[in-house]
């Protein structure tokens, strides 16, 4: 018979062996799941894992896209792993993310055509402060009259892609582009435009900013008293009540943060890579996130990593899409599967499972 | 001679680093109370825990009536005829009584069948219980009945109780020993934990000490003093707290008509509260828990905002203050519960070190956290207070009861406090680190500091306090100075007809 015993202190271990696993059993899954499709399962994983980095005919286009996917993606879940440290759920990144990238893009439309320096960082600022304004919606009916902020936000997510859709179709269309949706091309515009700082590299502002946002959270959680705070709200509430720290600051800080982060990740792609606000701009970066910060340990460095990761399964997917004909859909499956066992692997890092076997007695530890 | 019958012969139990238990051996006999003492981390509960089948012992085996008896799990030894009755209760508030005790059971009868059993049992055992009240409701002795008859309800051999006392009143007290009593002689046998000596000397025919998981003695603890037993349990000649007497100061905390409301649906609003601590004095603070212990230390934690006026530090009012503010003042409090309150139980003893010293120690300059310094004043508070631990390091929750304790009061004496608020000092902690405490309390106030203690251990607030007042339904009763209380006038004022009397006049 399995049982859980409780560790006397949570397994270091375990703490950085469950991503290693989790990604291990994810592949086997998966390699289950083409397999019932009728792919060959080491053709497919190879195809997500391997092909975009280091395969002749695909690695030119792909090697450059791993940063351009991981950038947002890192960016995001680094603002998403302070709340979540705290106890405090935003979802809604996505909503954010899509109303950053709203904003910025109001910004180069009305500054455009004139060129000059001040649009590009105005838009950052434009982008942080929408997705930040995004946020403190769920973070105000929170503090407030105790919403949940779990719902609110991911709710807020669907009124975004509302807002996104009309201003692709109406308010933000491009008047000389016949009719179609979408607006003015922003990478076009070169005081607006994110441009490639390396030549195929990928590396963007955006990558700059995953960066500095990282190093930024790394010194907010183990040096600075707030991020000491957001770890005791997380583990221990009434401890922190103790301590000082007040709840409801604590969730407009950390909602705030998430939200501007979103949003300046929503900013670096629509002035870059997706070029312009389109109906379908937002691609899941701010849902992916999440598996990135759970992936990542909520730690800056392993979100990183993570975030590298699930940008070649975003690349990979494509190609094995394209090359094997799978279902768009099996890859959010494998994208899910991998949150799943990640999260089902987190047992172990505060329990040990034990054997035990009710007929054999004392011997047995 | 008769088969004993629980035996235990060379249990042994080890932990990665630790050995538990290292070669217990001892008898219980048929309608024998025992009484199993030690310190703190002396191994008592691992040892229960192996009779009650929660963990399996290395070495060594257990006989019941001469058999081979080795539970794999809680319910096997409930069907052999053991019942344990734990030092924390785990019951529902938001449910009656017979549903918490169906709950508990492995195959519980209907509902109106259990209320029937339960109102026989309790009425023929003098623990009367009416089995259709909300647990919410109960006071903390009723809620051990419930546990009692959850147990008794399996008609057991051997009961097994884990500090039972710490949360009655003397009267309560009395009624759990007549019951107990009855138990005896009914031909039952009960395993009896407690570190409060006066009552194994009351209650038990037989005793076994551990110290360090191995037993150093076995006595009658009827031919023992209370001093002798616990000598034998620390091993060592015990100090009794003592001080000097000294002439109070200025008034430093002033508490008027302070009035809040529980933030917990279960809890106790205070009513009306007024209190006041001149520097070197210590009030006590007596009463059954939940009569607003805790709503009373959130108050003055800053936890709980009152009036402005309500709350006033050396005559700044600070009612209106959060806890960093109040910190800042000199007024430091040291909650009851350790575990998730007074710390953060998957921390280091560093990151609780910084919970509470943050400023006052002067660990973080600009917002920025000099972790080296809450290594130092954590590894200070460990070597003043003898905390025993690897070192600053340790998770909170690995340490025991008495050792987070000390380290948790000592966190707050070290900051070196102008008003100390302290609820539950000594709860569930050891005999010689509960003298530990009570020293230091006594030791700040001589220096100068204004102290309350809360506590539901009359014995300690006797020890400690300079003037005892009651709480009860959220009211406090008008301070009395301790020297000449008798246990009757306490008494009367825990039961709040002081009060009552007061509220007349």
């Amino acid at each position: 018979m399995l049982r859980l015993e409780k560790r006397p202190s949570p397994s270091k271990l375990w703490n950085y062996a469950t991503p290693v696993v989790a990604v291990l059993l994810t592949m086997i899954a998966g390699g289950i799941l083409f397999m019932a499709l009728g792919k060959n399962p080491f053709e497919a994983i190879k195809l997500i894992f391997w092909d975009p980095l280091f395969s002749e005919q695909f690695a030119s286009y792909s090697r450059p896209q791993l940063l351009i996917k991981a950038g947002p993606l890192i960016l995001i879940a680094v603002g998403l792993s302070v709340g979540f440290r705290a106890g405090i759920w935003n979802i809604g990144a996505e909503g954010q993310y899509i109303i950053g990238a709203l904003c910025a893009a109001a910004v180069a439309l009305a500054f455009y055509p004139a060129e000059s320096w001040l649009v590009f960082p105005l838009m950052i600022i434009a982008g942080a402060a929408g997705g930040w304004a995004w946020a403190m919606v769920p973070a105000i009916l929170k503090t407030r009259f105790n919403t949940n902020e779990i719902l609110v936000s991911l709710l807020m997510v669907y009124i975004a892609e509302k807002l996104l859709a009309a201003a692709a179709t109406g308010f933000m269309r491009n008047p000389q582009g016949s009719g179609f949706p979408g607006s003015r091309n922003i990478h076009n515009y070169a005081s607006a435009s994110n441009q490639e700082l390396i030549a195929n590299t990928g590396m963007h502002w955006g990558v700059v900013a995953a960066l500095i946002a990282v190093i930024f959270t790394y010194v907010l959680l183990q040096r600075h008293i707030l991020g000491f705070h957001v770890q005791l709200a997380g583990q221990a509430p009434r401890a922190a009540r103790f301590a000082g720290v007040a709840p409801a600051r604590l969730v407009l800080m950390c909602l705030g943060l998430s939200g501007a982060f979103a949003g300046m990740a929503g900013m670096f792609e629509v002035a870059g890579p997706a070029r312009l606000i389109t109906i379908d701009f937002n691609a899941g970066y701010g849902f992916t996130a999440i598996i990135v910060a759970f992936l990542g340990r909520l730690h800056p460095v392993g979100i990183v990593l993570a975030g590298l990761l699930l940008a070649l399964t975003y690349i990979g997917g494509e190609l094995a899409q394209f090359m094997l004909n799978l279902p768009a859909a099996a890859i959010q499956v494998f994208q899910g599967m991998l949150l799943f066992f990640l999260l089902a692997l987190d047992v172990l890092s505060n329990y040990r499972v034990r054997l035990s076997f009710p007929s054999r007695s004392s011997e047995v530890v | 001679m008769s088969i004993p019958l629980l035996s235990l012969q060379g249990l042994t139990k080890v932990y990665p680093g630790v050995v538990a238990n290292s070669d217990v051996s001892f008898d219980i006999g048929e309608g024998e109370v025992h009484a199993l003492l030690g310190e703190n981390g002396a191994g008592k509960s691992t040892l229960v825990k192996a009779i009650y089948g929660l963990i399996r012992p290395n070495e060594g085996q257990m006989l019941w009536r001469g058999e081979v008896y080795a539970p794999s799990a809680p319910a096997q030894a409930r069907a052999t005829g053991v019942a344990m009755v734990f030092q924390h209760f785990s019951l529902f508030d938001a449910m009656d009584v017979a549903e918490n005790v169906a709950l508990g059971m492995d195959n519980p009868p209907p509902i109106r069948e259990l209320s029937a059993k339960i109102t026989e049992v309790s009425n023929n055992y003098g623990l009367p219980l009416d089995p259709h009240r909300m647990v919410g409701d109960l006071s903390a002795g009723e809620r051990q009945r419930v546990e009692i008859i959850r147990c008794l309800l399996q008609n057991p051999q051997l009961l097994i109780m884990d500090e039972p006392t710490s949360v009655l009143t003397p009267q309560e007290v009395d009624i759990l020993f007549r019951t107990l009593r009855q138990l005896r002689s009914e031909g039952k046998s009960i395993l009896y934990i407690s570190h409060k000596l006066e009552e194994i000397r009351a209650l038990c025919e037989n005793s076994t000490v551990l110290r360090l998981g191995k037993v150093v003695g076995r006595a009658d603890p009827r031919k023992e003093s209370a001093r002798s037993l616990a000598e034998l349990m620390v091993g060592q000649v015990l100090h009794t707290p003592s001080r000097e007497a000294g002439t109070p100061g200025k008034m430093l905390l002033k508490v008027t008509d302070l009035s809040v409301a529980s933030p917990s649906a279960f809890g106790t609003s205070l009513k009306g509260v007024n209190l006041s601590v001149r520097a070197g004095e210590v009030l006590g603070i007596g009463g059954v828990a939940g009569n607003g212990q805790d709503e009373l230390l959130g108050a003055l934690s800053g936890e709980i905002r009152a009036d402005s006026e309500a709350v006033q530090m050396d005559s700044n009012p600070v009612g209106q203050f959060g806890p960093t503010a109040r910190r800042a003042m000199g007024l430091l409090c040291a909650p009851e519960e350790r575990l998730g309150h007074a710390a953060a139980p998957d921390m280091s003893l560093t990151e609780n070190a910084l919970l509470t010293g943050a400023y006052r120690e002067k660990l973080v300059t600009n917002g920025f956290v000099s972790w080296s310094k809450a290594k130092t004043f954590a590894e200070s508070v460990i070597k003043r207070f003898d905390v025993r631990t690897p070192g600053p390091h340790v998770a909170a929750r690995a340490l025991s009861g008495g050792n987070l304790q000390k380290f948790v009061i000592g966190r707050e004496i070290m900051q070196r406090p102008s008003v100390l608020v302290v609820n539950q000092p000594t709860w569930g902690v050891d005999a010689s680190a509960a003298a530990q405490i009570r020293q230091a309390i006594l030791d700040l106030a001589q220096a100068g500091a204004a102290v309350v203690v809360i506590s539901q251990d009359l014995d300690e607030l006797l020890e400690v306090a300079d003037n005892f007042a009651a709480l009860n339904g959220g009211r406090l009763s008008a301070p009395r100075p301790v020297q000449g209380l008798t246990m009757d006038q306490i008494g009367l004022m825990l039961g709040g007809a002081e009060g009552e009397t007061h509220a007349a006049a």
